[in-house]
């Protein structure tokens, strides 16, 4: 298929649930409010290392926010609901409770949740005072600055995760500029992220490895050095890099809208070919298919 | 809508303990007009002082002059409860649920025991809003009371849990041995606000006198004062952005007890710094 510039590759984008939880981040100004979200969503591009995923999900105006400070909008994605709970209270703890001038909400709504702001509290030791407003209870937690404001129970909901384009280029820059194109598009869909840095893997990963214990190791198949080496390449003749974006997101139609814009932005930015990733359709049960998004940019 | 219009004021009060509009909500008229109300001690029907029209549901009327019409929506759970014109004791005592609006002025005790819900009073309130029942420690258990008029002595005495914010002046004493619980004071506080105060936080927004066994903390800005100013604004009381962009001086309170309660004094000159 071609779509602009690209060869769009007639495969699918496995992906597969995962809890999550959306953070809102609030501080008094955005500075510090986006300081606290990068340090919250740091080291969490994968859960193969990081136990979660997580990334800043869009800046928010303050307007939009519980207190009416800037605040930010987090995603955060961990494989079953305990877990999402554990990484919430580490990453909240150490991350947002001692930010500066911070507070921190839940940002979804819904019956099934975790305690956070209850476990944070105890950070009080003995002086922290809860306050319930709208059915929601609150923990003020003192500390040196003054107090720490923080929702006591976070919403969790059932996410999907593993979305994902591969954008493959002539050269370095130009797969790497199709990727930027990909990612800054992409950061205009609600309820998605992009774990990687920048929005950007350079590592994409094959599961297992010749070597016991590892849990995955490089995608050979789509190593540019390794062309010549392993039998069933799929790099074509001319493509010297390569670079996947994964997208996280709370609905599998959110995913495959990042996707779409990612792919559209892509073909027109540098890229030779885009594929997408997959474990042949057996370890997820969200397939989205890229001819399915050609044919939608197509129709706009 | 079921609306009842009192025909006439009584002569020694009325109580109408059960006129909610969830307990009528699945009531035939009939049923209705033979509700039992206490004419002082005797035994009368809803019909004999009531003239009904509409259809029952869940929302409920109530017209006429009721100041002496007391317990008016004691003990809803649910539905809405417009009282059209003044209220008398105990309007909403009880409440556990639903929506109670006053449009003109209650009596003393509304809202007292109230465990959840919403009480908007459009006019002023009596003494022991949101207090406790007789005899009982604990006041207000859970719920929302809002008064944009003026209120009496001892506003949310006991105040165990909710939220009670009043748009004018409140009197004395407010937040008398409250246990936990926020008592907004938008229009001025009393005399001996907190007094015996375990927990909670009473927030001034103008200076007051307090008693010598409360100690100042430190003056700052809120987090969760933010949220609060915000609701009551959204909800139509009179909160300026400078009450809540502003420092508040911390009172700790009450050293006769805890001290794990403060008051909150709105600190005009920093906020507008």
């Amino acid at each position: 298929m071609r779509l602009a510039d690209a060869e769009v590759v007639d495969t699918f984008a496995e992906a597969f649930p995962m809890w999550a939880a959306r953070i809102v981040i609030t501080a008094e100004n955005s500075g510090w409010a986006g300081t606290a979200a990068r340090s919250l969503t740091g080291f969490a591009t994968s859960v193969i290392g990081c136990k979660c995923e997580a990334g800043i999900e869009r800046v928010l105006d303050r307007s939009e926010t519980p207190d009416g400070r800037p605040g930010v909008n987090a995603l955060l994605f961990a494989p079953d609901r305990d877990g999402l709970a554990k990484r919430l209270v580490e990453r909240v703890g150490q991350t947002v409770l001692t930010c500066p001038t911070t507070a921190c909400f839940s940002g979804l709504e819904g019956e099934e949740t975790v305690d956070v702001g209850g476990q944070l509290r105890f950070f009080g030791d003995g002086y922290q005072a809860s306050k319930v407003l709208d059915g929601r209870r609150y923990w003020r937690v003192p500390v040196m600055e003054g107090e720490f404001l923080v929702q006591e129970r976070f919403a969790v909901a059932e996410g999907v995760a593993g979305g994902n384009i591969i954008m493959l280029g002539r050269d370095s820059a130009s797969a790497l500029r199709a990727a930027e194109a990909a990612a800054a598009a992409m950061r205009s869909v609600r309820d998605v992220i992009m774990p990687f840095p920048g929005g950007i893997a350079r590592s994409g990963s094959k599961v297992g490895s010749r070597y016991s214990g590892l849990m995955a190791s490089t995608n050979d198949e789509l190593c540019p050095t390794l062309r010549a080496q392993v039998p069933d390449t799929k790099v074509p003749a001319g493509v010297n890099s390569v670079f996947e974006i994964v997208i996280d997101g709370l609905t599998v139609e959110a995913v495959s809208e990042a996707m779409a814009v990612g792919l559209e932005a892509a073909t027109r930015s540098g890229a030779s070919h885009v594929t997408a990733g997959n474990y042949g359709g057996d370890l997820g049960p969200y397939h989205i298919a890229l001819k399915d998004l050609v044919g939608e940019a197509q129709e706009d | 809508m079921l609306t009842l219009t009192l025909r006439e004021q009584p002569t020694v009060p009325l109580e109408t303990e059960g006129l909610s509009p969830d307990r009528l909500a699945t009531c035939q008229r009939s049923e209705v007009e033979a509700l039992t109300v206490w004419d002082g001690n005797r035994r009368a029907q809803v019909g004999d002082f009531f003239a009904l029209s509409g259809e029952t549901g869940e929302e409920l009327r109530v017209e006429g002059d009721l100041r002496r019409v007391k317990f008016l929506g004691a003990g809803m759970t649910a539905g809405r409860l417009t009282i059209a014109g003044d209220a008398g004791m105990h309007t909403g005592a009880g409440m556990r649920g639903g929506e109670l609006v006053v449009e003109g002025a209650v009596g003393d005790f509304a809202g007292v025991g109230m465990r959840g819900g919403r009480l908007v009073v459009e006019g002023s309130a009596g003494h022991h809003l949101g207090g406790a029942r007789q005899g009982e420690r604990a006041g207000m258990r859970g719920g929302e009371i809002f008064v944009h008029g003026d209120a009496g002595d001892q506003v949310g005495a006991g105040l165990r849990r909710g939220l009670i914010a009043v748009a004018g002046r409140m009197g004395d004493v407010a937040g008398l041995r409250m246990l936990a619980g926020t008592i907004v004071a938008l229009g001025g506080l009393g005399a001996r606000p907190g007094a015996g105060m375990r927990r909670g936080s009473i927030v001034a927004m103008s200076p007051v006198t307090l008693l010598p066994t409360f100690a100042l903390a430190n003056t700052y800005r809120p987090p969760f004062l933010r949220l609060y100013l915000r609701h009551l604004r959204a909800l139509g009381l009179p909160v300026t952005d400078e009450q809540i962009e502003g420092s508040y001086a911390r009172w700790s309170g009450d050293g006769v007890d805890l001290r794990r309660g403060e008051i909150l004094v709105l600190e005009s000159e920093r906020a507008l710094a």
